[in-house]
């Protein structure tokens, strides 16, 4: 076993996201599976070869410093589960 | 035991370009809340970012102006945590390859001494929206802006090469200083545009062993960081004395309270989970690129003040406060072109320019007088036109008056007596009513020279040349 049911609760706590106990040992055995792909892997002499940093051959792609129309705020806010005002509103994060 | 501390400082300064760093929303400071936003940062899925070329450019300028070295591959990270103010989840930053590293910065420490503080990396990221806890605005809930999401940010990571508060407060001026000069930040940290961490432990003076370091934030005032790092300072040192260990752990500064309280512990440190980010190509500056940023690069304040002290024959003093932002200095440059006296042009920049500015609180570009105007005023000085007094009386006139300086002497009646006839009757005068003290004098007590001078002036309405009057009162003190 590579990655324990204690490090699956800590990523779950990590992204915030909730699982059944049921998802969480499904879990486990599928990231072990990868994961001992992923050691099959380590195998391979790498050495001599640089790390890819993007799957494109390709470099910079940059943009002019021009400002565009933003979205109209009742747009931006259109998704929000719950917003005051202009803001998006959230439970409440500081004591 | 005599203990030393060992600081190192993390700046974020947000960047003055136009639009964000990957998206083409405004960056301008104080829109209405979530008016600068689109799906880009507000990090909608099936949206891209795409790097803002200017945003390289100003990294690359503070880069070369603090002697870095420019990568000519760098790439971009995620850095992954969940805090509502940042709608992806990840920040966009750079992490194994940053842009720039190791570069250095010299500092004048109060001593007058100075010193190298070396800068580890600038690297390119981008900022978090604003999260509004105010219990007035917010009520039981936290609200968010997020037009500050995406606006550029470099972070300038020092090695922890300060040994006191005040020499933490000297890089940081330094800093921004620079980064004013360069005009890619505005330097204010009231604002949030300059914002500071600071890395801090404290060791037995003159050991190299590393003390256990605590993180201090929210230090949002320059003031904050030296009084922030005194505090921890002296909290380390207590903890030590006593046999306490330090703990590795995160502190939040309390304006208020004049305290660092606990933010988190080394146990409740984030875990950042760092990855190449995949929906940016890697960055590449070739050394043509380089040497256009390092084209662009104005003189920096070091340079400049060193040239004031030698063009201008300026003490340490004046050479600082006139180089102190380019605007001052341009100014200062502009007058010394067309005033022969160096040291009068700076004086007057110093005592009445800036005094006027500071109490106005504007800008020199929003100073009523131009350097031209001024210099007329200091002309008349130099041909004893007008006495320094009247000079001031005559400068307070010009800041709301379309009068030059030479209209408004005669207007004001200010104009010196140097007409020596006209002195030598005066002088008569104030000595034949003065007999005793002029038998005074020339018993040797000629310290009453002073008060005989006071009632020349006081005799012409303080317009007589103070230079004349003296020459006039010893030769005829001598001869009668």
């Amino acid at each position: 076993m590579i990655v324990s049911k204690k490090d699956i609760e800590h990523l779950v706590q990590l992204v915030r996201i909730e699982l059944s106990e049921r998802d969480k040992n499904d879990l486990l055995t599928d990231l072990n599976r990868i994961l001992a792909y992923f050691e099959k892997l380590q195998e391979v002499d790498t050495r001599e070869v640089p790390p890819l940093s993007h799957p494109l051959q390709m470099v910079n792609g940059l943009r002019e410093d021009e400002v565009r129309d933003s979205l109209p705020v009742e747009s931006a806010l259109r998704n929000a589960p719950a917003k005051k005002g202009s803001y998006f509103s959230v439970p409440k994060v500081i004591k | 035991m005599e203990f030393e501390a060992v600081i190192g400082l993390e700046v974020h300064s947000q960047l003055l370009t136009d639009s964000k760093i990957f998206c083409s929303c405004s960056t301008a400071y104080g829109a209405p809340p979530n008016s600068q936003t689109c799906p880009v940062c507000l990090g909608m899925p099936g949206t891209l970012p795409v790097l803002n070329r200017r945003a390289v450019e100003f990294a690359l300028k503070m880069g070369v102006a603090t002697h870095c070295q420019i990568a000519s591959f760098s790439t971009f990270a995620r850095k992954n945590y969940f805090y509502p103010d940042l709608p992806k989840g990840y920040q966009i930053s750079q992490y194994e390859l940053p842009l720039c590293r190791a570069g250095w910065l010299d500092i004048d420490l109060p001593d007058g001494k100075r010193k190298r503080v070396r800068i580890r990396r600038i690297h390119l990221e981008e900022d978090a929206g604003k999260s509004i806890h105010d219990q007035a605005l917010a009520g039981e809930q936290t609200l968010l802006d997020f037009n500050r999401c995406g606006v550029p940010l470099i972070e300038i990571v020092s090695e922890p090469d300060l040994s006191t508060p005040a020499e933490a407060h000297a890089y940081l001026v330094a800093l921004k200083q620079i980064l004013v000069y360069l005009e890619i930040c505005s330097g204010n940290m009231e604002e949030g545009s300059l914002r500071c961490d600071a890395n801090v432990s404290v060791r037995p003076l003159g050991t190299a062993v590393s003390g256990t370091k605590t993180e201090l934030k929210n230090l949002n005032s320059f003031r904050n960081v030296e009084r922030a790092l005194a505090f921890e300072i002296e909290r380390q040192i207590a903890l030590l004395k006593q046999g306490k260990p330090v703990e590795a752990e995160t502190l939040l500064w309390d304006a208020d309270a004049q305290q660092a309280r606990p933010m988190r512990s080394k146990e409740e440190a984030p875990d950042y989970r760092y990855f190449p980010e995949p929906d940016l190509v890697p960055l590449e500056v070739d050394p043509a690129w380089v040497e256009r940023v390092k084209r662009t690069i104005p003189e920096l304040p070091e340079e400049k003040k060193n040239r004031f002290r030698q063009q201008y024959k300026l003490n340490d003093y004046a050479a600082q406060l006139l180089t102190v932002r380019r605007e001052i200095a341009d100014y200062f440059e502009a007058l010394a072109k067309r005033c022969p006296d160096y040291q009068l042009a700076a004086n007057w920049m110093l005592r009445e320019v800036l005094r006027v500015v500071n109490e106005r609180k504007i800008s020199l570009q929003e100073f009523p007088l131009s350097p031209q105007r001024l210099a007329e005023l200091l002309q008349l000085i130099l041909d004893r036109v007008v006495s320094q007094t009247a000079a001031v009386t005559i400068f307070e006139e010009m800041l709301h008056s379309r009068k030059s300086a030479g209209q408004l002497v005669d207007d004001l009646g200010l104009r010196q007596i140097s007409d020596e006839q006209q002195l030598a009757a005066v002088v008569e005068e104030v000595l034949a009513r003065n007999q005793k003290l002029a038998e005074q004098y020339r018993g040797g007590k000629t310290k009453v020279l002073g008060y005989l001078i006071g009632q020349v002036m006081k005799a012409t309405g303080g317009k007589a040349d103070p230079v004349l009057v003296n020459r006039l009162l010893r030769e005829k003190l001598k001869t009668t």
